[in-house]
């Protein structure tokens, strides 16, 4: 690298840092996620019970996705964040980069209570970086509100695309990812050769064109606090999200919610080590702790996010404060109505199809 | 004294000294202090602006990657001719640099370099790499052809032959809408892929709107506040100041709870029967929400400096004329309004860079008819990471700014702009 972007990148790096390290004198661990209701989860689930055993303090930061701050500390080499919570596609890039650190998983994570070892606990299809230690199954689903069409109700994905029948706004996310699967899904394209016919021009031609049908009744949302908001306000009858985020608008704030499991975009959510953090071996004795079996189910108490450990799955108990049954809320019990992202299609083409979204938006 | 001065000898300072030393010593010491003075500003500017353009600018060209962590392929590609696939010696090199690459854990650098030029770039480096690791023996020739079916095509190697070169003018290409086609011309994008002269445009257009928009509400308010006697105006300053002591994203909110379709503004046509309930306006998430929430924003900027240059016209001019025959509408263009224009134009020049700029605000309110050219270099910044793209945009962003703000030094004039 050039001498002047370290220094300059060392600059805003260190800007930005000065703020955080001021107040975190006596951390030992700076452990980064994404904040609200799912760093809540992770302090009850892992913070706290790890920092009684040991006596080891955790400092949480929360960040908002994406790698731009975590390559800028690299780039410094000044890395203040000990570990991070990120989706597995950044945890990708970012282990093609070096910014994080391979894990030995079978080594380095502790084994299922009835001895499994770590690489065959995980649900299969969730170890896809040597990097990343899974910790969640979330999934990007639809809800829709169940007043909006009188008796009427949605049963499956395409009827997103169905104006006739079930008219008024979609609130969908503004980019490619997800969208133009559930739209050659909805065309008819079967879950198993989604990608093979995204592959070929004709294939992204006809996501495009059935996208295009309902592309002027189709609210574009950004944040994921977004969509639900928009089904509470009225603005929008469907709508893409987290599906964390309809659970506590549905279980939490009782609104008039359904949730619609068909054609749900499971994707996972761990934990990555930064490369050139300053207290490795400290965190991934923290990191054994927080990804056990135990550690994984308590979670769940907290947040509607499935377990990423098999042996954790049968562990899953009630809300911790709700008291309702989390079992029926978690998208890994509705799997087989869903599919996980090609992240391999996608790392490769993404570029392409975000500026080629972006020009059809324009049209 | 005189005598000195005949004599052609040292002028001398009270103390003995000679007075030219004297005086540079006080001077000097005038200047390390005034230095030291604006020594903070100076270091804070240098480092969380200059510098950062700099770098950003800097990355915009910069193509260390291929050169860098391929050496051996870059120094072996650089006799290969282009007509044919190369030979066995850019293979070998070719096993050696992602053999090193994949210990280094850096080859996916390459990839995700690579990737901008050509789709599909990544995972041929990426998977080559792991692959090679495992190689032992040559010739690497045809297992590398059998590895993956992209080392067969021209292209793949064209592409990598071409950023072998520490500087690249990918990043500016891909930042007009233009890229290199297979055999090395630079062409314009496909249709289907044109996206930020369009946003460019759109950035200009919808500034200007902007600042149109405010100088037509602010002028009236400027007006009303630097006439009316001081109690009044005071009061009223500070609703033109209160969106100011708001937090953007709370102001940006509220605009959301107005004019959505189910929000207060249309709950108010429908009461009064101007719409019909089932025909709700589309205020939000299209342009109209971005100019009205973005207007409200930065009217602000407008107000202040035509407020205050208003405030320095003496009303006498006004009664000069009236009391010479022009009526008052005649009085008020060709008397009061020239000497409001610096107002107009510090205001303009204010409210059109900071629309420029802004990104967060069309995020939320723009939907698809509202997105600028900043929400796109905030992509490229915080997501794709492509940085490169990110300062090819920045640095065109910034030289469009620079050039209008030339042309406004040549028609208006820069001296005639005041802030107060």
């Amino acid at each position: 690298m050039n001498k002047i972007a370290k220094i300059s990148t060392f600059a805003v790096a260190g800007l930005a840092i000065a703020g955080l390290t001021s107040t975190a004198q006596a951390v030992d661990l700076n452990v980064v996620s994404w904040g609200g209701a799912y760093t809540a989860s992770q302090m009850n689930a892992y913070h706290k019970p790890y920092s009684e055993k040991t006596g080891v303090k955790i400092n949480s930061i929360d960040y908002s996705g994406g790698l731009a701050e975590m390559r800028a500390q690299t780039e410094a080499g000044n890395v203040t964040w000990d570990l991070i919570d990120v989706v597995l596609s950044d945890a990708i890039t970012g282990c093609d980069e070096g910014m994080f650190r391979p894990i030995d998983i079978d080594k380095e994570m502790a084994a299922a209570p009835d001895g499994t070892p770590a690489s065959k606990d995980f649900l299969e299809g969730t170890l896809l970086s040597e990097c990343f230690i899974p910790q969640i199954i979330y999934s990007t689903a639809f809800a829709y509100r169940s007043d909006a069409w009188g008796g009427k109700k949605p049963t499956k994905m395409a009827d997103v695309f169905d104006l006739k029948n079930f008219p008024g706004k979609r609130a969908l996310q503004k980019k490619p990812i997800n969208n133009l699967e559930w739209a050659l899904i909805a065309d008819g394209v079967p879950l198993n050769e989604v990608y093979d016919v995204l592959d070929t021009d004709e294939g992204k031609d006809r996501a495009f064109a059935k996208l295009a049908t309902i592309k002027k009744d189709v609210i574009w949302w950004t944040e994921g606090a977004v969509p639900p908001q928009l089904l509470a306000d009225g603005e929008a009858v469907f709508g893409t999200g987290y599906n964390g985020r309809w659970f506590s608008a549905i279980a939490e704030e009782k609104q008039p919610f359904a949730m619609l499991w068909d054609g749900q975009v499971l994707d996972i959510d761990g934990w990555a080590v930064p490369a050139d953090g300053k207290h490795v071996d400290e965190v991934m004795k923290y990191l054994r702790f927080a990804t056990d079996t135990q550690r994984l189910a308590d979670q769940a108490k907290y947040i509607s996010y499935g377990p990423a450990r098999k042996s954790s799955g049968p562990m899953v108990s009630k809300h911790a404060t709700l008291g309702i049954d989390m079992a029926p809320h978690m998208p890994t019990a509705y799997a087989d109505q869903g599919f996980l992202t090609g992240f391999s299609w996608w790392a490769d083409n993404g570029d392409e199809m975000n500026e080629r979204f972006a020009a059809w938006l324009l049209q | 004294m005189a005598d000195d001065l005949t004599q052609g000898g040292p002028v001398l300072a009270a103390d003995g000294t000679p007075l030219k030393a004297s005086l540079n010593k006080a001077m000097r010491k005038n200047r390390i202090r005034a230095l030291l003075l604006v020594a903070p500003l100076f270091i804070f500017i240098l480092f969380s602006f200059l510098v950062p353009i700099i770098d950003m600018t800097f990355r915009s060209v910069d193509n260390w990657q291929v050169g860098t962590l391929m050496p051996e392929t870059t120094k072996a590609l650089a006799k290969w001719d282009g007509k044919d696939l190369p030979d066995e010696p850019v293979f070998v090199a070719l096993i050696a640099d992602l053999q090193a690459g994949a210990e280094s854990r850096e080859i996916g650098k390459v990839g995700t370099r690579l990737n901008y030029e050509k789709s599909g770039m990544r995972s041929l480096i990426t998977g080559s790499a792991r692959k090679a690791a495992k190689l032992k023996e040559g010739p690497y020739k045809p297992l590398v052809l059998k590895m993956n079916k992209r080392w067969k095509e021209l292209e793949t190697w064209t592409v990598i032959k071409r950023n072998t070169s520490p500087y690249t003018a990918g990043y500016y290409l891909n930042a007009v809408d233009m890229k290199y086609a297979k055999n090395g011309d630079i062409v314009r994008q496909p249709e289907n892929r044109r996206i930020y002269g369009k946003l460019f445009m759109r950035t200009f257009a919808i500034s200007l709107a902007i600042t149109i928009v405010c100088v037509i509400l602010a002028y009236p308010i400027s007006y009303l506040l630097a006439t009316l006697p001081l109690r009044y105006s005071n009061l009223l300053m500070i609703f033109v100041l209160l969106p100011f002591w708001t937090s953007l994203l709370v102001r940006t909110t509220a605009w959301i709870a107005m004019l959505q379709s189910q929000g207060v503004l249309n709950d108010l046509f429908v009461f009064f029967g101007l719409v019909d309930d089932a025909n709700r306006l589309q205020l939000i998430h299209n342009l109209t929400g971005t100019i009205i929430a973005m207007t409200h924003i930065l009217l602000p900027f407008m107000v202040l400096p035509l407020y205050s240059v208003m405030k320095t016209i003496p009303p006498s001019y006004m009664r000069a004329a009236l009391s010479m025959g022009a009526n008052p509408v005649v009085a008020f263009v060709r008397v009061y309004m020239p000497q409001t224009l610096s107002g107009i134009g510090a205001g303009s020049i204010l409210v059109f860079i900071l629309s420029i700029g802004y990104y967060i605000t069309p995020a939320l309110v723009g939907g698809t008819g509202g997105t600028l050219i900043s929400n796109q270099i905030a992509y490229h910044m915080q997501s794709s990471l492509n940085w490169g793209l990110a300062g090819a945009l920045g640095a065109l962003l910034l030289a469009s700014v620079l050039a209008l703000y030339m042309l406004y030094n040549k028609i208006v004039g820069i001296d005639n702009m005041r802030l107060g």
